[in-house]
């Protein structure tokens, strides 16, 4: 072993050992479990009570009946400060959220219909080339920014602040400067879009974004955040419920990321192929993933009534997560013209990411063990169980698509599109579902109006990323092993992949097929159509008792 | 974790860590390669192309990095020799690209340095690979009953060209040609493999 592997191997061993440290100090006792701290979610007495504001009265007893069956007790009367806490933290944040999540909606609906006719195109080449904002470099782009921007960042942001004011017993503080953080990064959305499709683009994946557009949404962020830190200032619970770790880092670590990636005039040749690469797996990583599992966290617990089942396990995981994920960028440039050292310590780290992931999992297998047929009873609950395991599988998948024998065949095919989506989709899009399920009756004060077409979008959402993964991971490795193979012509590698794209678009059709009921069934809901009426004004300060009935 | 300081200081810092070793690390390795000698800068209308090949997304199919012939057979393909740092010294911004839907371009202009083919191709890939997937560009071209004097008339196998008409090429799709035939790094270079190059200390 040369000199540059052995350095880095003991900087690697050196630095986990000091992580470990930092994780030990944060506890008390790294051995004694915290059940304490692990119920920071739950008003006293509301342990073993069902939650799921999605659900119609009937359908919520039957979910409570299913939960008393599994804990074998009855739920005991509610502490009325801490409820009380929770509904004024609920109305301060209502508008703020109410607008991230429309706006989140309707970037969906783009995106999704940008990303359908970018498939299409794979296998339809001459569809809709006439002009220049349909051709599928600009379409697919379009797509992207509109998902990962539009769509997840929103509902992302959306759940960061609804959740917080609630985990930490105290009202937003500046709504006003939050709705102007989002102002701007919606600005900045809409105006990268018609960037992108008039051909103005920086030109790196996940970084398209001209960075003078950028600024908006560094500035929005920017205001977010000061009205994030003033709320956590103010806070008057006493403990960091693990949601909260999560969501105050990710909002830090995108910040920041998002300036590194963009600074103007600094990255050049390949180091700026590695900083593009770096920051194209961290905007998964530290942004999207984080947001998501601070959102299972909250969620999944919350719906059943029962504590997190290990509260030491969730801060190995949250920790490892920050140490690991950061890093795992550069195996995107395996065999590429960038320093080895760089792609090594990348894979390596990719590999540890097992470790959180792991702990995450083991976590929420116990939280549900024994309780997964409750999945039946709740929405909230089946997307975030949905998302859970669509973690699980996508990180495991990606720590061995890491490894430079699995990217050999794997690197520069449709494999590799497929994991994004299994991530993003399955992961990430399913999560923030659940979460809008839950909070949406909270902020608006009314029930879904049709409770099967949430089982619907479920089925159809589900069934389709399914489709979408399966074929077009199969067709991306046949593909790549085309390539590999000297004795076939490129264009074997081309043709071979044309009814796995046919595949993959009918997967992304009924994926976009649910979205449309998705959306058009919030509407419904926002504009008051549809029977199952339970209140009336959207914020209306006087109907504090419908709150009350609602605002658990 | 109670402490509101103690997590802000430690994402920070895991944050730091990961900016030092895959952005400042690298920054400062790559920061005084200099150009090859058979390297050229591009000139103001392939600079122009090379907008257009950003702006259309052609990296979101196209790769600019053949790999080393222990790992792929991109040579073999005549993709050309696995690339340098040092190649990518006039590279902004860099278009290594991270799909292969289509061929690898970092020397399409030594494969193919044919203006004609090129434009062809762009108006409609079909015309000359039949099973291509590329799309095609018809709003780079200006289908004409004659052209001016001036224009660059693209020569297509007669059936794709609609009849009693001609196809020119507008500035743009000139502009683009000129750039994907200046993407030339078949100079000699050493050493061959910056990844193998730790392995010769040993």
């Amino acid at each position: 072993m040369d000199s540059a592997l052995l350095s880095l191997l003991a900087a690697f061993l050196l630095s986990l050992i000091g992580l470990l440290v930092f994780i030990w100090s944060l506890r008390k006792g790294l051995l004694f479990e915290n059940p304490r701290a692990a119920a920071t979610i739950f008003a006293p007495g509301e342990i073993g009570k069902a939650d799921d504001p999605a659900l119609d009265d009937q359908a919520a007893k039957r979910l409570q009946e299913a939960i008393t069956a599994s804990h074998g007790s009855e739920p005991q009367a509610e502490d009325p400060d801490e409820i009380k806490d929770r509904i004024a933290a609920d109305r301060s944040s209502a508008f703020p959220v109410f607008m991230f999540i429309s706006f989140g909606c309707m970037w969906l609906i783009l995106g999704a219909t940008a990303g359908l006719i970018s498939s299409l195109k794979l296998h339809w080449p001459d569809f809709l080339v006439s002009e220049a904002w349909m051709t599928f470099g600009r379409m697919r782009t379009v797509h992207l920014i509109a998902v990962l921007y539009g769509w997840i960042t929103n509902v992302g942001l959306g759940i960061i602040i609804w959740l917080l004011p609630r985990l930490l017993r105290t009202p937003l503080k500046g709504p006003m400067w939050v709705m102007l953080g989002g102002t701007f990064i919606n600005i900045g959305i809409a105006s990268s879009i018609g960037a992108i499709g008039s051909g103005w683009s920086d030109g790196m994946e996940y970084l398209e974004i001209p960075w003078q557009i950028g600024l908006f949404i560094q500035a929005g962020m920017v205001c977010i955040i000061g009205s994030v830190f003033y709320t956590l200032f103010h806070r008057k619970a006493h403990e960091l419920y693990v949601s909260v770790w999560y969501h105050i880092a990710a909002l830090l670590w995108i910040s920041l990321l998002f300036t590194v990636g963009k600074l103007p005039g600094v990255h050049f040749g390949v180091q700026q192929a590695m900083t593009n690469w770096w920051y194209g797996h961290n905007v998964l990583g530290l942004w999207f993933t984080p947001i998501a599992l601070g959102a299972i966290y909250y969620f999944l617990p919350k719906t059943i009534g029962r504590r997190v089942r290990s509260y030491n396990l969730s801060l190995l995981g949250f920790w490892t997560l920050a140490f690991f994920y950061a890093q795992v960028g550069g195996h995107h440039l395996v065999g590429g013209p960038v320093p080895g050292w760089l792609i090594t310590l990348s894979i390596v780290q990719s590999m540890m990411m097992i470790i959180p992931v792991v702990a995450f999992s083991v976590n929420m297998a116990g939280t549900m063990w024994g309780r997964m047929r409750l999945a039946l009873y709740s929405p909230t609950l089946r997307f975030m169980m949905f998302g859970g395991f669509m973690y699980l599988l996508s990180s495991v998948q990606g720590s061995f698509e890491a490894l430079r024998s699995i990217q050999q065949v794997a690197h520069f095919t449709h494999f590799t599109v497929a994991h994004a989506h299994l991530g993003a989709y399955g992961f990430v899009s399913m999560v923030l579902f659940g979460a809008i399920y839950f909070m949406m009756p909270r902020v608006l004060h009314w029930e879904w109006p049709y409770p099967k077409l949430i089982s619907l979008h479920f089925w159809l959402a589900s069934i389709g990323i399914l489709i979408y993964f399966v074929f077009l991971s199969w067709g991306g490795w046949l593909q790549g092993l085309a390539m590999l193979d000297t004795t076939r012509e490129f264009m074997d590698s081309v043709r071979l992949t044309i009814p796995y794209l046919e595949w993959r678009s009918v997967g992304g059709g009924l994926m976009w097929l649910s979205h449309v009921i998705f959306v058009g069934h919030l509407l419904v809901m926002i504009l008051r159509f549809g029977p199952n009426r339970t209140g009336e004004a959207l914020f209306a300060p006087e109907k504090m008792k419908l709150e009350m009935m609602h605002g658990k | 974790m109670e402490n509101e300081a103690k997590l802000t200081a430690g994402a920070i810092t895991t944050f730091g860590i990961a900016v030092a070793a895959l952005v400042v690390l690298p920054y400062i390795q790559v920061r005084d390669i200099q150009p090859p000698e058979g390297l050229k800068p591009y000139t103001s209308a392939e600079l122009r192309g090379r907008e257009i090949y950003v702006a259309n997304g052609c990296l979101y199919c196209h790769t600019q990095q053949p790999r080393d012939r222990s790992f792929a057979p991109d040579f073999d393909r005549g993709w050309g020799r696995v690339t340098t740092p040092g190649d990518y010294y006039y590279d902004k911004p860099h278009l290594l690209g991270s799909m292969r839907t289509g061929p690898d371009l970092m020397n399409i202009g030594v494969r193919q340095p044919s203006m004609d083919w090129h434009l062809g191709h762009l108006y409609q890939p079909r015309a000359y690979v039949p099973d291509s997937t590329m799309p095609s560009y018809p709003y780079m071209f200006e289908v004409k009953d004659q052209a001016e004097d001036d224009e660059i008339i693209v020569k297509l196998p007669p059936k794709f060209v609609p009849s009693g008409k001609v196809v020119v090429a507008r500035p743009e799709a000139v502009d683009l040609v000129k750039y994907l035939r200046s993407l030339d790094r078949s100079y000699p270079i050493l050493p061959p493999d910056p990844q193998n190059a730790g392995k010769k200390d040993r």
